[in-house]
Formats: structure tokens, C-alpha cells, sequence
């Protein structure tokens, strides 16, 4: 489909972006080293180097690139032991890739064929500032894994652990986690209030969204106002208003309390998305089901139902993690029989500073991915039912 | 009975004795205490031996000292008390008592007497302070420094002074969010006397001088809030010094094996003890002061600074105390009562704060948010 | 419509007009549609617009004060606060009778933490008062009890004050003092409690009764004792005291115990008047400072705009409000802080925000969705742990001064100070927010037709001109979305700033949360949390009015 010709580049210009892009690489090595002037000039002179072989004498690309992942991995073990030949690989991969991607030209393969140098340039220096971004968006969350296999119990890396040492690790914090009492009652205070909660707002979510949906709706400003509440006002004013509140009602430090205090901050999010799925919603396939005699009941949970049920899951995974993540409420709301995941977790910041937080942390990372990935399935399936392309 | 039942306790004989009681008790409890190593100390030293002594008693935790006041103020007003036993500072315990949210306590008649016969009053002594407080422990707040970070050259810090020294001691010092003791520390380091220290912190310019001369490392200090941050920052290496409460630093240095050493000069003493709330059914009420009868006897109290390196509160406790109970080594001289640590120490003054903290907290906060 | 003009309205089919059967029909509809919200908006008023109305209503509650104290708030009325002059004795007096209800329901010393929010010190006045209040006119009661032993005797008391069972009774007063002790402690004191004072001696000796009836109220409810059986309060003895000496008229008494009252009137009257005022500033001479009595007298009233003063920085001074000392200003400065900070937040969010959502708008379907799941896991992932890796990562010995260091860009004691400040407490939330800046952006780009700026490119539209001029603008609503729902979630977090901010990162969420569990000084809390909360709506208001709430969209 491709229109764009793929040609190889000429030799000299592969060679001079490669060496600039080996040069800021030698900078960190060679500071890294202690010498940053040499490491400049070696890293530039051997990628160049290598750019021309490959490309001119050696032109076997995956021999060539096997050729430099592994020398540059000897070369970083040599220099700087488990972990330097660990940033060694990293880099002889990546040169190895770079030198032939630019060199057959391949960079241009997805482009318009119009496109000029410059635009070529403009295009992926914005995707490195993009890429540099999601580095920022994921960077603390990848950080905190490593630091769960800990075997000490502070929160920094331990020479050991740079060293790839395996003394500077251990899964003492997984083990914590799943032997303490505290922890594990955390969880299930975490595992049965979340989804009760969930469903409470799910399902009155749902109804109030359908019906705010509809097209006569009389004050549909203030109840929209209203129902969107809990996520707009802070939530330290909610905790404390809950907490003054609920001992009144002797709700305070009970399960139910923090049931529907957890309730009643998910609602906006089940009912922004199942309205949001509803604006997409065709009124003519109801009154085509109530026209062939089914009641509302039926053309409910027949007609109507399956077609929102995605906004209705997404909702409620929202109302999940809202309640599964939450502190502050829990924390005014609820008593030692209601400690939670995220409170347990505080308490461990606050006063036994430990890693054990960072090995739940992992788990909860893990669980999110899968999550995640259901939702992503649950989205492409409700495009295909819509009749629109998953593109 | 109440002698029969003290005998048998020191004994651990008191399964039957007890059990014949338990139908008028409540059998679950719910102690509030600050959570981490003090609350296990707690466990290992009260309640489970408790909770051996009554089968089917079922005790839950609820790690909220630190909001203590605040929660029980609430479950007050709706009348709705959840919690049986609470462990809280003794100021809290004055505010509580004052309140009248926390129960009065008859030493005499609520607890048990020292094995010798002397009477709980008195073997408890100066430490009971208001009607409500049952004390626990002496605990103090004081410093512990990075031995690797000690200037070459210069000695290891020994007076409270050094830590406004930041030109012997350069590096980051921390300190706790909220001006008692902090304002204290720096009066004393600006040429007041000690006994003339609250006399001048009742004064504008007192005041204005304290902060004058906290302003002077303002620039070096981060803030702590939670018990678990200056270990935490000393262990990082994140800062030369810090303030924190004694038994934390020990579990650094013993537990954590890391180069950390204390600075006893001008450690501030505090009492942290049990309190037990107000108007409570009659059969939690029975069981409340049944384990408090249990757990802070002479050998119970001495049996918790096996675990952490707090000073029991009964006199009668401090010849008992022993080795920790892991690693072996003898607890005494770790102790913030210990003779060689206590030669200038400092009494937390609860009227003082009680009346001040308001006023003075506006204008510490004020100064730090600058 | 030919077939219908000759008949005048248009019928449905059952032949109701049909103008009215569309408008039953909609009128229908309206009500199903409010059927299926109301159980929704019922839950949600009662589970959290109800708690929030209550919490802010004590903004502006004081009504301490006056429970508290009823009797002197009433005479303190025609006190003149600016005479320099301490207040004359009937306040005194009336404090006596007040305090050593509050002492005995240890109600004085709430009362006490309450005033020294505003005035230092009355805290531990009003606690040492408490203690020695029933040592006031000792001597007096003495005196009465050695004149005879019937004023110790507790049944001898019940019966002067019931007057005896047949008596008429005087129900009103019974009710009057419960209803106070009511409001001095907010316990209930319903029920019989085996006592109504009598009508013929509340008249004669209207303190005494008053004074006993409190006793017997609070001795049967609050002690759970039996009032016969209990000798009564000093303050009791006091008052019949006071009453005896203001030369009651007892010769029309013959009731029950009139002998012995009319002897310890005349012993009375030998005796000088009992010193009150000359009495409390023995016991603490702080009774004579003008200060604490104007707090005393500016917080009687049942509501106050006090706190919120306070919120602002202000008090309440002799001629209305005035600002605080300097050295106590903090809240319009955090107030600002906040504000600054959310903003910034917020304009970094965008910065960051739009490179990634353009480049997610324009990618294949597929790749778009596996680039979101990036976006979406630090979206799902707590919040304690995201800011605790920040932690780890900005500290002084974290793993973003490390790798300066190991690279040699910083020396090792030059480490950089990103945490603890302003710095750090932006770029945590920066972090936590971005996800809810991406996805309202990434919901309005995908919408913008790729063919508009093609077409100003093959117009001659430069690449910086086709984006600025043609896509740009079609794409701020999206800004406009993202930046309201940023603006608003920032401004009131409280455990980011709490962790990562220390004293210069930290938000007025933080002071909400100081009021609320540490100084317990509810009010201010109460105040300062009306005053975010106004910020917020106006926010909201303007962000429904911009882009409309239907419009937001969630992944």
C-alpha cells in the first residue's frame, strides 16, 4: 500500500547522525568513567565506525547486529559488571537497530513520499518528546517493582541490588504480605467492600443515567449537579462531612458506612460513562422492541442492556478502583474492622516505613494490567457489535 | 480477690480463676493503638499472654492513636463508642479527661499493686498525671545522627546545640512539624536558662526569639510528621541528623544495623499510656478494666521493654527489665531513663502547652509556610 | 390535515385531543424519568450532600457558649467592653452558678479549648476554675452547717425543695433546667427523676430551687443516683445563701422547714456579702483581664461569623473585624498557594498532555490503544504508591540524584533538593493528574477531521500555520475540558502534598486536615473547607457552562 520508495541512505549521512547519536551516549559513559571529553570522541569515532562496516563492507544485518549487541554487553560487563553489561547490551541493541533503520532508509517507510528532511526531522524529534513523556508517565511505577525485591527494609537501592547482587534481593516483602494478618485482613476489607460498593453504584448509576438520558428530563442541570458532586468536591471536605455525619447515624466505623461512602463516590464515574455510551444509543431499537410487544422489562435488559453494557463494565471498573484506591474517606469513615488495602498501605508510610508496601504495589500493578486488558477486549467488542471498525 | 487474682496472675495460673468472670465480660475488645514496632511490643507483651489467660477472647487493633482525640470526640457525639481501650499520649489523655470523653481512674482500686505491697499510686508516682491516665511507658524524643557523616575532624555531635551548628555539622537535620519541643531546643540554644524556658515562651518576644533562631536552619531541616520518617531519612542518609522518639532510633541502630548513633542531650521526656473512654456497656467496661488490671502490672510492664526500648512506668518495673527478647542484648542502658542517658533532660510541660499550642502553632505554621 | 379541518382539535386515537393525550403522554415520560433517577439522587443526597451540609453548618454554629454559660452571657450583655474595667459582680456571681454546673458536667473546659482558639489561655483558666470553683464562699457553708446539722442532711433538703408530696409543684422550672442541661450537654434528660420542686418555695427562694432541680436532674440521670439520697451541690448551699441574704420575707412561710431557714437567714445577715468577683481572681487573676471577658462576650452569640474571619486571616476586634497579627496570617497565603500551584500543575499538565494526545489521535486504532494502556495503568494505579515512587525517585539519595551522580552531571554533595517543596508536591501531581488532562483531549482530537488540515496544506499552509490556525483551535475545547477537571482535582488534594510536599508544597487541604484530627478546632475547618468548596463550584459552574458535563469522557 506503500508508496514511498525505500532506498539505502548514503553512507556518509548514516554515519554522521549514528556518531552524533554514539557521542551523546559516550558523554554518559565516559562521565560515568571520569573522562567526559574521551568518551565523546570514542563514542561517536566507534559508532561511525561501525555504521560504515555494516554498511559498506558487512552488510549481513542480523549478524551485524547480534555482532554488536553482545560486544558492547562484554564491553559494559568488563567495564562495570552485571549492571554495565546490562547497559552495554541495551546500547549495542539499539545502535545495531539504528544503523541499519537509517541506513536502508527504512525511517521513511511509513511517511508521505512528499515529505522534506526537515518535516522528516520535525515528525520524530516529536516522537521523542513523546516518547520522553510516557517515560515520565511510567517511569515511577517500573522504579517501584525492582525496589519490591528488596532485602532490606528502606525504600532505596542498595549497592547490592545495582550490582544485580543476588544477596540485595529477596521476596521477604511478598512473603510479609502474604503471611501478615494485617495485610491479608486489609485485603479482604478490600475484596468485600469494593464490589459491594461497585454494585450499589452501578446499578443505581445505570438507572439514574438512562433516565437522565431520556429527552424530557425536568431540572436535569441541578440533579446532573448533584450526582457528579462526589467527584468535584474535594475530598477532605467529604471525609470529614461523612465522618461528623455517619457517627450520627452510627454508621461510623461500621462496614456498611464505608460501603456507601465508597458508593456514593463512584456514581459520577458510572454515571458520566454509561451516559456517554447512551448519547451513542439509537431510541429507534427500543420502541422497535416495545412495537413487537416486549414490555420494558424485557426490552431492557434484551435490547438496551446488552448494547450499553460496555460503558456499564467501564463505569464500574471505574467505581471499583475509586473505592479499591481509596484513603482519605476510609480512613475518617471507617474503623480497625474496615482497614483497607490503601489504609494499611498508609499507616505503612506513615509509621513502619517498609517495602512490603511496594511488593502490594506490584500486585496491584499486575491486577491493572489484566484489568486493563479486559477493558481494552470489552471496548473492540462493542465496536464489532456497533458495526464500527476496530481499525 | 483482687490479691488472690494479682498472685495468680505472677504466677500464670489464672486460666480457671479468670474464666469463672468471663460470662459478665465482653469477649472482644478493641485496643487503639499508633501501630508498627510499639503496638507489637503491646502484642507480645500484654494481650498475648491476656488472650492465653481467656480463650475465645478475640482482640482487635485499631491503629488510630494519632487521631485518638478527634475520632472519640466524634463517636462521642453520636453516641456510639467503638473502641474499649485506647493508648494515647498524656496529653491527649489531659484534653480526653478534661472533655470528659475518657473514664476517671481510682489507681488504688483499678490497678494492681507492686509485688512488694507498695501501693499502684505510689509505685506509679509523679508519672500519673490528670484523673484519667493509666501510665505505660516513658518515652522520650531526642536525636540520633549518621555516624558516616560526621565531619572529619570534628567530634561526635553531644549537645543539643549542635544541631544548630551547621557550620560543624553541615547536612540536613529533621525535625517535627509542630513547635513543642522544637521551640524549646531553640530557646535553650539562644542562652536561656532551663528552668526559665516557659516563663520566656509565654512572651511575644520569646516566641519571635525561638523562631528567630529556628529561622537560622530553617533552610537545613525537613519536616517530619510520622514517627516512621526520621528513621527512614537517617537510614537514606537523607539527612545528618534528626529528632525522633528514642524506641524508633533503637530499632535503626540494634534492629537495622544501620551507622546511626543517639544524642541524649536536652531529650524531651513524654508519657504515653492507656485511657479508657467514658460511659462504656457494663460488660465491656468489666473487660476494659480487666486487662488494663492485667496489663500494666509490674511484670507486664517490664516484660514490654523487652521488645522495645521505652522505660516502664511503675518503679517497681525498672530492676526487672531485661535483654530484648531477639536480639539478646541488655535494654537498660538503651533506656531514655538510664542515669548515663538522663543527665539533662527535659519534662514535657502539658499546662504550658495545653494553653498555648493554638496560639503558638498559628505562628509556627505561619513562619514555616513563609 | 384535509381530512381533519372541519372538527376543531386533532383527536388521538381513543379520541382524547390530541393535545392532551401527547402532554399526558409526556408528563409520562417526565415521571418515568425522574422515577429512575430519584432512588439514585435520594442515595446520594443522604450519603453525601446531607454529611457535607452538616459539616459546613459548623461554620458558623457557636452555640457553646451560650449553653454553656447561659447565666452570664445574659448578664454580660450590659457589660461595656471598651471601659477598661472588669465586669461588676452579678456577672461574677452568675459565673459561679454556671461554672459549677459546667465543672460538674465537666462541660467548662470544652468550653475552654473552644475560647482559647480565640483567646490564649482561657483554656487552662477555665480548667483550674473548674477545679476550685466549689471552694468559692466555703465558709458560708460552713457557718450554715454548724448553725445546724439539717443543711447536711440530704432528705431534709428533698423535702424543702419538693415541699412535700401533696405541695402544688412547679413543672415549668422542672422542664426550664432540663432543657438547659440538655444543651449544656446535649444528653438527653427526658424521663421522671423522682423530684419536682415545689411551687411555694421556688418562689420564695427562686435560686435555690433553680440550683437544686439542676442537682436533682443531673444526680438521677447523669450519676444514676437516687435524689433523696444525695446531699446537694455547694452551689446549691450557695444559692439558698445568696437568697436567704437578699432578705427573702419568710414570715408568710409555714411549710416544711421555715424554723430552720428563718434562723440561718438571721445568722446570715451578720455575715458580709459573699465576695464572687473578690473570689475568682483569687483563683486565677486572669478573671480580671478585660480580654478574656470581650471573647467571652463577642462569642455569646448561637452563630458567628468568627471562623470564617479566621479563615481569612481576620478576628474579631473591639470595633468589628481586623486583620491578625502579622506573624499569624497564613491562610490567604495558602489559599494562594493553592491556587498557584493548581495552576501551574495544571499548565504543565497541558504541556505534557497535548504532544501525547495529538500523537494518540493520529496513530492506527491498535497502536493508539496498546500507547493508552500506558497512559491508563498510572491511571489505575494508587495513588500511595504512585506518590511513594516519586518518593523514592526525587529524594536526595533517590534514584534520580543517583543517576546524575553516577553520570557525574551533579557531584555528590551537590545533590538537588526536588523533594519536600514546591518542586516535588508539582511534579508528583503533575504525574497523578495527567492521565485525566489526556484522555478529555484525546476524546475531542480524535474527532477533528484529518482532511481540514490537509486541505490548508495543499492550500500552501505552512506545517507551523495549518497546526496553529486550522487545528489548534478546534482542539481547545479539549484544553478547556482537561484543564477545569485538573484545576478542580488539584486544588483540593490533600495525601500528595501531604507526603511529598513539606512545609512549602504543602495545600490548605492539609491545614483542613490539621484542624480537623489534631487541633480539633472543627469550626475553622468547617470554614476554610465552605471556602474551597465555594472556589470549586464556581469551577464547576464554568466548566458546565464551557463545555457541558455530558461531555466528559473517562478512557
Amino acid at each position: 500500500m506503500t508508496i514511498t520508495v525505500i532506498e539505502p541512505k548514503p553512507v556518509p549521512f548514516v554515519a554522521a547522525v549514528v556518531a552524533a547519536a554514539g557521542a551523546f551516549c559516550g558523554l554518559f559513559v565516559g562521565t560515568a568513567q571520569g573522562n567526559s571529553l574521551l568518551g565523546v570522541f570514542a563514542g561517536a569515532a566507534i559508532t561511525a565506525a561501525l555504521a560504515v562496516v555494516f554498511l559498506t563492507v558487512f552488510r549481513q544485518e542480523k549478524a551485524a547486529r547480534w555482532i554488536t549487541t553482545l560486544g558492547t554487553a562484554a564491553i559494559g560487563f568488563a567495564f562495570g559488571g552485571a549492571m554495565g553489561g546490562l547497559i552495554g547490551l541495551a546500547f549495542g541493541w539499539f545502535f545495531g537497530w539504528f544503523i541499519f533503520w537509517l541506513g536502508e532508509g527504512r525511517y521513511r517507510s511509513k511517511l508521505p513520499p512528499y515529505t522534506t528532511s526537515l518535516q522528516v526531522f520535525y515528525h520524530f524529534l516529536f516522537r521523542v518528546i513523546c516518547g520522553m513523556i510516557f517515560f515520565f508517565l511510567i517511569t515511577p511505577i517500573v522504579v517501584v517493582m525492582p525496589l519490591s525485591f528488596n532485602a532490606e527494609d528502606f525504600f532505596t537501592f542498595t549497592p547490592e541490588m545495582l550490582r544485580l547482587d543476588p544477596e540485595g534481593y529477596s521476596l521477604k516483602h511478598y512473603r510479609d504480605f502474604f503471611t501478615n494478618d494485617d495485610w491479608q485482613q486489609a485485603m479482604w476489607n478490600s475484596i468485600s467492600i469494593a464490589p459491594i460498593a461497585t454494585l450499589l453504584s452501578v446499578s443505581f448509576g445505570t438507572l439514574a443515567a438512562i433516565g437522565l438520558s431520556s429527552e424530557h428530563v425536568p431540572f436535569r442541570r441541578p440533579i446532573m449537579a448533584i450526582l457528579i458532586s462526589p467527584m468535584i468536591v474535594p475530598l477532605i471536605i467529604s471525609a470529614a462531612g461523612m465522618y461528623f455525619f455517619y457517627s450520627r447515624l452510627g454508621l461510623q466505623g461500621t462496614f456498611w458506612g464505608v460501603v456507601l461512602a465508597h458508593a456514593a463516590l463512584g456514581i459520577p464515574f458510572v454515571i458520566i460513562t454509561v451516559t456517554a455510551t447512551l448519547v451513542g444509543f439509537d431510541r429507534s431499537l427500543t420502541r422497535a422492541a416495545a412495537n413487537m410487544g416486549a414490555d420494558p422489562v424485557t426490552t431492557f435488559f434484551r435490547v438496551q442492556m446488552p448494547l450499553i453494557l460496555p460503558g456499564v463494565i467501564s463505569g464500574g471498573l471505574f467505581a471499583f478502583i475509586t473505592s479499591f484506591d481509596e484513603v482519605v474517606v476510609v480512613l475518617f469513615v471507617g474503623s480497625a474492622g474496615q482497614k483497607t488495602l490503601p489504609w494499611q498501605m498508609f499507616t505503612g508510610l506513615r509509621e513502619q516505613i517498609s517495602p512490603t508496601i511496594l511488593a502490594v504495589a506490584t500486585i496491584l500493578v499486575a491486577i491493572s494490567i489484566c484489568l486493563l486488558t479486559t477493558v481494552e477486549l470489552l471496548r473492540r467488542r462493542s465496536e464489532r457489535l456497533r458495526g464500527m471498525s476496530p481499525g | 480477690m483482687k490479691l488472690t487474682k494479682t498472685l495468680m496472675a505472677s504466677t500464670a495460673l489464672t486460666v480457671a480463676a479468670v474464666s469463672a468472670h468471663a460470662e459478665d465480660m465482653a469477649n472482644s475488645m478493641t485496643l487503639v493503638s499508633w501501630g508498627g514496632a510499639y503496638q507489637k511490643s503491646q502484642v507480645n507483651a500484654y494481650t498475648n499472654p491476656y488472650q492465653e489467660m481467656n480463650e475465645g477472647l478475640e482482640v482487635v487493633w485499631d491503629e488510630s492513636s494519632a487521631e485518638a482525640v478527634a475520632k472519640l470526640r466524634a463517636m462521642d457525639e453520636a453516641g456510639n463508642v467503638t473502641w474499649d481501650v485506647v493508648d494515647v499520649v498524656a496529653a491527649d489523655a489531659l484534653r480526653l479527661c478534661d472533655e470528659g470523653l475518657a473514664m476517671e481512674i481510682d489507681p488504688d482500686e483499678h490497678l494492681a499493686p507492686a509485688p512488694d505491697g507498695t501501693s499502684a499510686e505510689d509505685d506509679f508516682g509523679d508519672l500519673l498525671v490528670g484523673d484519667c491516665f493509666i501510665p505505660q511507658i516513658v518515652y522520650s524524643t531526642t536525636f540520633g545522627y549518621r555516624t558516616d557523616m560526621v565531619p572529619e575532624g570534628a567530634e561526635a555531635p553531644s549537645d543539643i546545640c549542635s544541631v544548630f551548628d551547621t557550620e560543624t555539622y553541615p547536612g540536613k537535620r529533621s525535625l517535627e512539624k509542630r513547635p513543642i519541643n522544637n521551640m524549646e531546643w531553640a530557646l535553650l540554644c539562644d542562652g536561656v536558662a532551663k528552668d526559665e524556658v516557659y516563663d520566656v515562651l509565654a512572651t511575644e518576644e520569646g516566641q519571635q526569639q525561638a523562631l528567630d533562631k529556628l529561622d537560622t536552619i530553617k533552610d537545613d531541616v525537613i519536616w517530619w510528621s510520622a514517627g516512621a520518617d526520621t528513621p527512614q531519612l537517617l537510614a537514606d542518609g537523607e539527612v545528618f541528623m534528626g529528632s525522633t522518639y528514642n524506641g524508633r532510633l533503637f530499632s535503626v541502630i540494634e534492629e537495622q544495623d544501620q551507622p546511626v548513633a543517639m544524642m541524649w542531650d536536652a531529650q524531651v521526656f513524654d508519657l504515653d499510656g492507656w485511657i479508657i473512654p467514658a460511659n462504656l456497656p457494663e460488660d465491656r467496661l468489666a473487660r476494659a478494666l480487666d486487662f488494663i488490671y492485667f496489663a500494666t502490672d509490674t511484670q507486664r510492664l517490664a516484660d514490654q521493654a523487652k521488645w522495645i526500648s521505652y522505660g516502664p512506668a511503675r518503679a517497681s518495673s525498672a530492676p526487672l527489665v531485661g535483654q530484648h527478647a531477639e536480639l539478646g542484648i541488655d535494654m537498660a542502658p538503651h533506656m531514655p531513663t538510664d542515669p548515663e542517658n538522663a543527665k539533662n533532660t527535659f519534662l514535657y510541660n502539658y499546662e504550658f502547652w495545653a494553653d498555648y499550642r493554638d496560639d503558638i502553632d498559628a505562628k509556627f505554621q505561619a513562619w514555616l509556610a513563609q | 390535515m384535509s381530512d381533519t379541518t372541519d372538527t376543531g382539535p386533532v383527536l388521538a386515537a381513543d379520541g382524547t385531543p390530541l393535545k392532551r393525550s401527547l402532554n399526558r403522554a409526556l408528563r409520562r415520560q417526565k415521571l418515568r424519568a425522574l422515577g429512575l433517577i430519584a432512588p439514585l439522587l435520594i442515595f446520594v443526597l443522604v450519603t453525601f450532600i446531607a454529611p457535607i451540609a452538616d459539616m459546613l453548618f459548623r461554620s458558623v454554629e457557636n452555640q457553646i457558649v451560650s449553653n454553656t454559660l447561659p447565666g452570664t452571657v445574659q448578664q454580660l450583655e450590659s457589660w461595656d467592653s471598651t471601659s477598661g474595667e472588669a465586669p461588676g459582680e452579678a456577672v461574677y456571681e452568675a459565673l459561679y452558678y454556671d461554672m459549677f454546673l459546667a465543672s460538674e458536667a465537666k462541660e467548662h473546659t470544652r468550653l475552654g479549648t473552644r475560647l482559647n482558639y480565640e483567646e490564649t489561655g482561657v483554656s487552662s483558666l477555665f480548667r483550674s476554675s473548674g477545679r476550685s470553683v466549689d471552694d468559692i464562699g466555703e465558709d458560708y457553708i460552713d457557718a450554715l452547717e454548724d448553725l445546724n446539722e439539717v443543711w447536711e442532711d440530704e432528705s431534709f433538703w428533698y423535702t424543702l425543695m419538693s415541699g412535700g408530696e401533696d405541695a402544688a409543684k412547679n413543672r415549668g422550672l422542672l422542664e426550664e433546667e432540663r432543657d438547659r442541661l440538655a444543651s449544656l450537654t446535649s444528653d438527653n434528660f427526658g424521663g421522671n427523676i423522682g423530684f419536682v420542686p415545689g411551687q411555694e418555695i421556688s418562689d420564695l427562694l427562686p435560686n435555690t430551687a433553680r440550683a437544686y432541680t439542676s442537682f436533682a436532674l443531673f444526680t438521677v440521670v447523669a450519676d444514676e443516683d437516687v435524689v433523696a439520697e444525695e446531699e446537694p451541690w455547694e452551689a446549691v448551699k450557695i444559692a439558698l445563701v445568696q437568697d436567704l441574704k437578699r432578705g427573702v420575707d419568710l414570715s408568710g412561710y409555714s411549710g416544711f422547714g421555715a424554723d430552720e431557714l428563718r434562723a440561718a437567714q438571721d445568722m446570715l445577715a451578720e455575715q458580709p456579702d459573699i465576695a464572687f468577683k473578690e473570689a475568682f481572681l483569687e483563683m486565677d487573676e486572669d478573671w480580671a483581664a478585660t480580654d478574656n471577658w470581650r471573647t467571652i462576650q463577642v462569642y455569646s452569640p448561637p452563630f458567628t461569623t468568627g471562623y470564617f474571619l479566621n479563615a481569612i486571616d481576620m478576628q474579631k476586634g473591639v470595633d468589628g473585624p481586623e486583620a491578625r497579627p502579622e506573624n499569624q496570617q497564613i491562610y490567604i497565603m495558602l489559599f494562594k498557594r493553592t491556587l498557584f500551584m493548581s495552576l501551574v500543575i495544571t499548565g504543565s499538565c497541558i504541556l505534557l498532555a497535548y504532544p501525547v494526545a495529538y500523537l494518540l489521535s493520529n496513530l492506527p486504532m491498535r497502536t493508539a490503544n496498546l500507547l493508552m494502556i500506558l497512559v491508563l495503568l498510572p491511571f489505575w494505579t494508587s495513588l500511595l504508591v504512585r506518590t511513594s515512587a516519586w518518593k523514592v525517585m526525587l529524594q536526595q539519595q533517590g534514584v534520580i540524584n543517583d543517576t546524575l551522580v553516577w553520570l557525574g552531571l551533579v557531584d555528590d554533595a551537590g545533590r538537588l533538593i526536588m523533594i519536600n517543596n514546591q518542586f516535588g508536591t508539582i511534579v508528583a501531581m503533575t504525574h497523578i493528574l495527567l492521565p485525566f488532562m489526556i484522555l478529555p483531549m484525546y476524546s475531542v482530537m480524535s474527532t477533528i477531521p484529518p482532511s481540514y488540515v490537509r486541505a490548508a496544506r495543499s492550500l500552501g499552509a505552512t506545517n507551523w500555520t495549518s497546526f496553529w490556525r486550522v487545528y489548534f483551535p478546534q482542539s481547545v475545547p479539549g484544553i478547556g475540558a482537561g484543564s477545569i477537571l485538573v484545576f478542580i482535582l488539584a486544588i483540593g488534594y490533600y495525601i500528595t502534598p501531604e507526603i511529598v510536599g513539606g512545609t512549602t508544597g504543602t495545600f490548605i487541604s492539609n491545614r483542613i486536615a490539621y484542624h480537623i484530627s489534631s487541633s480539633l478546632n472543627w469550626g475553622l475547618a468547617a470554614a476554610l473547607g465552605s471556602i474551597l468548596l465555594a472556589a470549586v463550584l464556581i469551577l464547576y459552574w464554568a466548566y458546565d457552562k464551557i463545555v457541558g458535563i455530558d461531555n466528559v469522557k473517562l478512557g
